[in-house]
């Protein structure tokens, strides 16, 4: 990794890692009667152990310039692997929360363990540990392949994804400790949230920078929704998380929005999240991952720019259905819904798209299980954005808000399409980065798709049935005109479903840790380079524009 | 052109479609966001609106450092069912001063927005002890920790001033005496009891809220912050019988 650094980048590299390091000794002397102090050790710890890494190296010969002609796919490998690593730990940790519900002692006494400041643990895990590294490794590789030209540099893919990871470790380890915004889904504080700019902005120039020496006249539809999801992603962070902190030696912050103002920010951010965090960037990886390994093109290239733009202006209005009924005026909740029911167009014309593009090779979607991935993935998301523009409706709202219905929503998505599509792309990518003829075993990614289908189901069915048990208890009337039943009674009526999710989630853990047994055996075995198939035929890149 | 013609030509430049994508994704945010803070009646013009103590305030902030927001949600919906449930359905004043807002998004546990006062001091310092001993079924964690741990207070008036540029009005003096302010709340016969009716209002609860009126813990923070949950304004009362009335 550091051998394929010219000099200059090495020297670069250094002095990064030189200014987190003092920054991590500004942030620990600052904070240190205050959590903060931990993360400021952290960032100092960080910052010396790149330096002394670098420093290894520092007079090893630079790389070679033959190393141009290939396409640079070190960042891309590291990432699946800090995918699958971020994956089984935060699904681990999000079936121990499940079962928390189950069996409430189930901590370790200490604050720590509580189910509070684990469920972001679980949450953030999942979604930025696996899901941003997912994106960061197949964008990076997709953006070289779709654009037949080299990233700019070899140091600032590495600045994105260790960068990145650290803003993940910041916000993990954060929560243990208490730090937490108390926005969902945008948790971290004040200084994480600043370093994540930071990244972005390297990671967006990465994207730019590669796009205006491209060979290709067309930027390819998997890139629009790369830089959606890019750009958007930023402006959201940005605006949902200005806060001032209480000093520069304290960890909390204090948002500069409140009440009313600060919920339709707080949900035009996190239903967003899901729109150009999860849904935006797996879109991009669909459209490359899917016609590649099914051998066939996109079915409709009309529907894939009816479906981005549609995506990209309709979600951006939804974000107010989550606040149906609530002191959020109602011209904004009317607002919300409308638009959240318009989305479905360009949603299905995504799932339709992607389905359609399957004609002709199904018989590989029975033979082949990473085809069968992406296929699953296809349709969960249809399915998911069905349910979340029902769910949408005012009225339909008043039953599913606040019950588990929303936990099982968020899981049909975030492990049917999320996860599945993820899986996919990395069981194509690895044989193809790491030059081996397919993976270690087919049969175990079989077992893995089979855990996970599983999984999904039995968790989804599980939230689903306690969903509307809970929201029906809650609403029903005797005849004598008063409520029915007492909290304590929904309650009581949770626990074989709660009990049924956690298993789910088990299974679903299961196939994940096949899953990364598989990855690791795969990249163990030596290289058969030689011999490789599947691979796109064009291993070098193109000299010549294609025009 | 067709309008497909024209995208074969924009999807050719990075900047076309970065511009495009900025500019059709912030249409959305802008008419729906930035009215709410320029509309006039999107918040209710109330007299009666207090502010946060610093206890209070201590312990809204170790409400949200254990996460409680992830399984009580503290917004009453205009249904049937959740007023008689609950209370009131919930006005935006009453959130007007909380930096960030804790309406919460799913309730594993009941809602809390009218919890204030609707049980004891030491309900609600034995259901954080334990919250099986008072209701065999919960599924809450227990915070037993917090009766053990001193309140930090020296940095108090830190908050309070960040509170303030952010749009609270605390004035200078309440500032200053945050760390008292604590104290005395939660030890009614303490010289410093008195400050706090006198900064905050007299509907302001000085208690002893932990049961030991000699020590400022955790508990003290967060059994007040609870205990005020709903009580800052009777607007969402008055409201609802005037409603009344109406009818």
């Amino acid at each position: 990794m550091i051998k394929q650094l010219t000099l200059i980048e090495r020297q670069h590299a250094i002095l990064i890692s030189l200014a987190v390091a003092v920054c991590g000794v500004f942030l620990l002397i600052a904070g240190r009667n205050d959590p903060l102090g931990v993360h400021g050790a952290l960032l100092f710890v960080a910052g010396v152990l790149t330096i002394f890494l670098v420093g290894r190296h520092y007079f090893a010969p630079e790389p070679s310039d033959d190393r141009l002609s290939r396409y640079y796919d070190d960042p891309s490998k590291a990432g699946i692997i800090l995918a699958m690593a971020w994956v089984v730990f935060g699904l681990a940790v999000g079936d121990w929360v499940a079962w928390q519900l189950v069996y409430p002692d189930l901590t370790f006494g200490g604050g720590w363990s509580s189910f509070g400041r684990i469920r972001p643990v679980h949450t953030t895990s999942v979604i930025f540990g696996f899901g941003g590294n997912g994106l960061i490794a197949t964008s990076l590789y997709v953006l070289q392949r779709t654009s037949r030209a080299r990233l700019p540099d070899q140091l600032s893919p590495w600045f994105v994804l260790i960068g990145y990871n650290l803003f993940c470790l910041l916000a993990v380890t954060g929560y243990l400790m208490g730090i937490t915004q108390s926005k969902e889904y945008a948790e971290p504080e004040w200084y994480a949230d600043i370093w994540l700019v930071v990244v972005w902005v390297v990671y967006f120039l990465i994207y730019l920078r590669t796009l205006a020496r491209r060979k290709e006249p067309h930027i390819y539809v998997s890139n629009w929704y790369y830089m959606a999801f890019i750009l958007v992603v930023a402006m959201l962070h940005i605006v949902n998380n200005l806060a001032v902190p209480v000093s520069l030696g304290h960890a909390k912050s204090y948002s500069i929005f409140s009440g009313v103002q600060d919920a339709m920010t707080q949900w035009w951010y996190g239903h967003n999240a899901v729109a150009f965090f999860l849904t935006a960037g797996f879109l991009g990886m669909m459209y490359y991952f899917l016609p590649v390994q099914s051998g066939r093109p996109i079915f409709s290239y009309r529907l894939s720019i009816i479906s981005f733009w549609g995506i990209t202006f309709l979600y951006m209005w939804a974000g107010s259905h989550h606040l149906h009924y609530t002191a959020l005026p109602q011209w904004v909740q009317t607002l919300g819904m409308t638009f959240s029911l318009m989305l479905l167009i360009p949603s299905w014309a995504s799932a339709g798209n992607a389905l359609l593009t399957l004609n002709g090779a199904w018989h590989k979607v029975r033979d082949d299980a990473t085809l069968r991935f992406m296929m699953v993935a296809a349709v969960f998301y249809g399915l998911t954005t069905f349910e979340g523009s029902f769910m949408a409706i005012r009225t339909v709202n008043s039953l599913s808000h606040y019950t588990d219905w929303t936990i099982g929503h968020v899981h049909a998505g975030a492990l049917g399409w999320v996860a599945m599509i993820t899986f996919g792309s990395i069981y194509a990518a690895v044989p193809w980065l790491w030059k081996q003829k397919g993976m270690y075993s087919a049969k175990l990614v079989e077992a893995h798709f089979a855990f996970a289908l599983a999984g999904t189901v039995i968790y989804v069915f599980a939230m689903w049935n306690s969903g509307i048990v809970q929201g029906l208890m809650w609403r029903t009337y005797n005849e004598s005109g008063t409520l029915a039943y007492s909290f304590l009674d929904s309650l009581v009526a949770m626990r074989p479903y709660y009990i049924a999710r956690a298993f789910g989630g088990l299974l679903f853990l299961i196939g994940a840790c096949i899953g990364a047994y598989n990855i690791w055996m795969t990249i163990r075995f030596p290289s058969l380079a030689a011999e490789q198939s599947g691979d796109l035929p064009e291993r070098k890149l193109a000299t010549q524009p294609a025009e | 052109m067709s309008i497909f013609g024209f995208h074969y030509r924009l999807e050719r430049k990075a900047i076309g479609l970065v511009l495009g994508i900025i500019v059709v994704a912030s249409i959305g945010g802008l008419v729906e966001i930035a009215p709410l803070f320029t509309i006039h009646q999107t918040v209710e013009d109330v007299s009666d609106m207090r502010l946060y103590t610093p206890l209070e305030l201590a312990g809204r902030n170790i409400y949200i450092r254990e996460g409680c927001y992830a399984c009580h949600s503290q917004m009453i919906r205009t249904l049937r069912d959740e007023v008689d449930r609950y209370g009131p359905y919930s006005l935006a004043i009453e959130s007007k001063y909380d930096h960030p807002m804790l309406w919460g998004s799913k309730r594993t546990g009941p809602d809390l927005a009218r919890i204030g006062e609707k049980y004891s001091d030491q309900w609600h310092v034995a259901h954080l002890l334990n919250p099986r001993d008072v209701v065999p079924v919960s599924v809450m964690p227990a915070y037993d920790w917090l009766l053990a741990t001193e309140l930090f207070t020296d940095d108090l008036s830190l908050h309070l001033k960040a509170q303030r540029t952010v749009g609270v009005p605390y004035t200078d003096e309440m500032i200053a005496n945050a760390a008292f302010d604590a104290y005395g709340q939660s030890n009614p016969d303490s010289p410093q009891a008195e400050g706090v009716t006198k900064r905050y209002g007299k509907a302001t609860t000085v208690r002893a809220f932990d049961g030991q009126p000699g020590r400022l813990t955790e508990m003290d923070a967060l059994v007040a912050y609870l205990q005020v949950l709903g009580r800052l304004t009777d607007a969402a009362h008055k409201s609802m019988a005037e409603a009344g009335a109406v009818q």
